[in-house]
C-alpha cells in the first residue's frame, strides 16, 4: 500500500462515506419527532440532585 | 491490608526509579530520574503512614464517587496559580531580559513550563473533574473501576510533575504544547487509557438511557487526545535509560504532524472538551435546559467533522503543498458556523434567565466565556485567511489571540464551573463569599481586554515592520528595532496578565475557605433578594 493508493481512497471513498456519515447524523438529529425526545434529554442535568 | 498492592508497586517503581538515577547514560534523565525518585518515595510514605490492617468500610455503590473530583478541583486551583504566575514571570522576562536567570529559569524553559502548566495542569485538572462529576450525575452511576478514578488523578499529577521539572532541567521533544520526552509521553498513554476506560465504563453503567451531549464532548475529548498524543510522539529513543529520542517523521511531514496535533489539541482539548463543560454547568447554574438541544447534537458532528482538518493553517507559506495549506484555511472558515452556533445555543440557554447575570457573578463568568469562545472563534478563522496570515503570523497577534481564547473562554468556563461544583462537592450551603467572585470577574475580564488589546497592536506593529521596504527594496528594520519598539506593549501585557493572575489568587482565597467551612459576612448582590414593599 504506497501513499498514491491511499491519497485516491481518501478523496474518494472515504470522502464520500464521512460526507454521508456527517449529513446522516444532522439528518437523525432533525427527523420528525425528535424535538420531543430532545426535550426530554435536554432535562437530563436538572433532573438531579 | 489498605494500599496494600500499591505499596509494594509503587516501592518497584520508586527503586527502578533509583537504578535508572544510577545508570543513565545523560546527566539531565539521572537529574530526572532523582526527581521521580522522591515524588514516589513520598508516595509511598504516604500511602504507608496512612495504611491500616483493619477491614475497609463496604463502599455504597449507589453513591457517587467524588473524592477524585475534590482532589481534583483542588489540583486545578494550585495548577491555575501555578501556571499563571509562571506566566507573568516570563511575561516580564520578554520586558526585561535579566530577569532571565540561567539555566533552569531563562525563558526557552520556562514557556514550556506555562504553556503546559495552564493547559494540561490547569486544564486538564478541570477537565478530569468535571468530566467525572458531570458523568456520574447524567448516567446516574458510580463511577467504574473502584479506585481507578484514584489512579487517573495521581497518574496524572505524577504527568505534570515530570513534564514540568523536564522542562526546567533542559529536557524537551520541541514539540509545541508536546515538549515532554519519551518516557514521560509513555506514561500518560498508560494513564490515558485508564481514563478511557474509566469514563467509557461509567458510561456503560448508566442508568439513565440517553448519554447526554455533555459526555459526547468529554468522551470525544478523551478519544481525540489518545489518538492525536499517541500519532505525534512516535519517536526512537536513542537510549532506554536516555532522555533523547528522535520523531518518526522528517522534514515537513514532521511539521504536518506536529501542527494536526497542535491544532487539534486546541480544537479537542481546549474547544470540546470545555464545551462539555459548559452544555453541563450552564444549564445547572442557570436552571435552565440547553436552549436547544437537536443543536448541540449538529455542533457536535461539526466541531468533529471539521475541526480535524483545520491544522494546517498553521503552516502557511512553508513547504508544506499548497493544497495542503488551502484545506486547512477552508476547514477554519467552514468552522464559523458550528463555532457559533454552539455559542448561540449557550448564550440562548440564558434566554428568560437573562434577570440572572444582575444578581449571580457565577452566571457572569459563563457568559463572558460564551462570548469570548464567538470572539476567539472569530478571530481564528480569520487568521487562518493566507493573506491574514501573512501579517499576523508570527506575530504577538497570535500570541493576543490564544489568550482571548485561553483565558477568555477556559479559564472563565472553568472558574465558573469550579465556583459552582466546590460547594456541592463539600456540602457548603453557598460560596464564601460572592462579593470575590464579582471581584475576581472584573479583574480577569479586565486583564483578559488589556492582555489582548496590547498584543494586537504589537503584533500588527510588528507584522508591518518586518515587511516595510524602502524605495531601493531594502527592509526599513532590523529585527532588534522591532523589538525594542514592543518593550511598551511588553510591559501592558505583563500588567494584564499580572491582574488575571489577582483574580486567580482571590478565587484561590474563596475556594478555600469555602472548603473550610466560614461563610463571609457580607451585603447580598444587588437585586438577588427581593427589597419589601411596604403595602399601599
Amino acid at each position: 500500500m504506497d501513499y498514491n493508493l491511499m491519497r485516491e481512497f481518501a478523496d474518494s471513498w472515504a470522502l464520500l462515506a464521512m460526507a454521508l456519515f456527517f449529513v446522516g447524523a444532522i439528518a437523525f438529529a432533525l427527523r420528525p419527532g425528535s424535538r420531543k425526545l430532545a426535550d426530554e434529554a435536554a432535562r437530563i442535568p436538572l433532573e438531579d440532585d | 491490608m489498605k494500599f496494600g498492592t500499591q505499596i509494594v508497586a509503587l516501592g518497584l517503581f520508586t527503586f527502578a526509579a533509583l537504578v535508572a538515577a544510577g545508570f543513565g547514560v545523560d546527566e539531565p534523565f539521572r537529574q530526572h530520574m532523582w526527581v521521580l525518585f522522591f515524588v514516589l518515595l513520598g508516595f509511598v510514605a504516604v500511602l504507608i503512614r496512612n495504611t491500616s490492617f483493619e477491614a475497609a468500610a463496604p463502599i455504597d455503590p449507589s453513591a457517587y464517587m467524588d473524592g477524585p473530583i475534590r482532589y481534583g478541583a483542588i489540583a486545578t486551583m494550585f495548577w491555575g496559580v501555578v501556571g499563571m504566575l509562571v506566566g507573568v514571570v516570563i511575561a516580564l522576562q520578554l520586558a526585561y531580559p535579566d530577569l532571565n536567570i540561567q539555566p533552569w529559569f531563562n525563558f526557552g524553559r520556562l514557556r514550556p513550563l506555562h504553556t503546559s502548566g495552564v493547559v494540561f495542569a490547569f486544564g486538564g485538572n478541570a477537565l478530569l473533574c468535571t468530566s467525572l462529576y458531570v458523568v456520574q450525575r447524567t448516567c446516574r452511576a458510580r463511577l467504574f473501576g473502584g479506585d481507578l478514578g484514584w489512579f487517573v488523578f495521581w497518574g496524572y499529577q505524577l504527568f505534570i510533575v515530570m513534564a514540568a521539572t523536564g522542562y526546567l532541567l533542559g529536557i524537551t521533544e520541541s514539540r509545541e504544547y508536546a515538549e515532554p520526552e519519551w518516557y514521560v509521553d509513555l506514561w500518560l498513554t498508560i494513564v490515558w487509557v485508564a481514563y478511557l476506560l474509566l469514563f467509557l465504563g461509567t458510561i456503560l453503567k448508566r442508568k439513565e438511557p440517553h448519554i447526554y451531549v455533555a459526555n459526547w464532548f468529554y468522551l470525544s475529548f478523551i478519544v481525540t487526545i489518545a489518538m492525536l498524543h499517541v500519532v505525534n510522539n512516535l519517536s526512537m529513543p536513542a537510549s532506554f535509560l536516555g532522555s533523547k529520542s528522535y520523531s518518526a517523521f522528517s522534514g515537513v511531514q514532521d511539521a504536518l504532524t506536529q501542527w494536526w496535533y497542535g491544532h487539534n489539541a486546541v480544537g479537542f482539548f481546549l474547544t470540546a472538551g470545555f464545551l462539555g463543560m459548559m452544555y453541563y454547568f450552564v444549564p445547572k447554574q442557570a436552571n435552565r435546559p440547553v436552549y436547544s438541544y437537536r443543536l448541540s447534537i449538529i455542533h457536535f458532528w461539526a466541531i468533529i467533522f471539521l475541526y480535524i482538518w483545520a491544522g494546517p493553517h498553521h503552516l502557511h507559506y512553508t513547504a508544506l503543498p499548497d493544497w495542503a495549506q488551502t484545506l486547512g484555511m477552508v476547514f477554519s472558515i467552514m468552522l464559523w458556523m458550528p463555532s457559533w452556533g454552539g455559542m448561540i445555543n449557550g448564550l440562548m440557554t440564558l434566554s428568560g434567565a437573562w434577570d440572572k447575570l444582575r444578581t449571580d457573578p457565577i452566571i457572569r463568568m459563563m457568559v463572558m466565556a460564551i462570548a469570548f469562545y464567538g470572539m476567539s472563534t472569530f478571530e481564528g478563522p480569520m487568521m487562518s485567511i493566507k493573506t491574514v496570515n501573512s501579517l499576523s503570523h508570527y506575530t504577538d497577534w497570535t500570541i493576543g489571540h490564544v489568550h482571548s481564547g485561553a483565558l477568555g473562554w477556559v479559564g472563565m468556563i472553568s472558574f465558573g464551573a469550579i465556583y459552582y461544583m466546590v460547594p456541592k462537592l463539600w456540602n457548603r450551603q453557598r460560596l464564601y463569599s460572592l462579593r470575590l467572585v464579582t471581584w475576581h470577574f472584573w479583574l480577569a475580564t479586565l486583564g483578559i481586554v488589556v492582555y489582548a488589546a496590547v498584543m494586537w497592536v504589537s503584533g500588527i506593529m510588528q507584522g508591518l515592520m518586518w515587511r516595510e521596504y524602502d524605495e531601493q527594496g531594502f527592509l526599513v528594520y532590523s529585527f532588534a528595532e522591532t523589538v525594542a519598539a514592543m518593550h511598551p506593549y511588553y510591559v501592558m501585557r505583563a500588567i494584564g496578565g499580572a491582574m488575571y493572575l489577582s483574580g486567580a489568587l482571590i478565587m484561590a482565597w474563596n475556594i478555600t475557605m469555602t472548603i473550610l467551612g466560614y461563610q463571609r459576612e457580607e451585603e447580598p448582590m444587588p437585586g438577588s433578594v427581593p427589597t419589601l414593599q411596604p403595602a399601599e
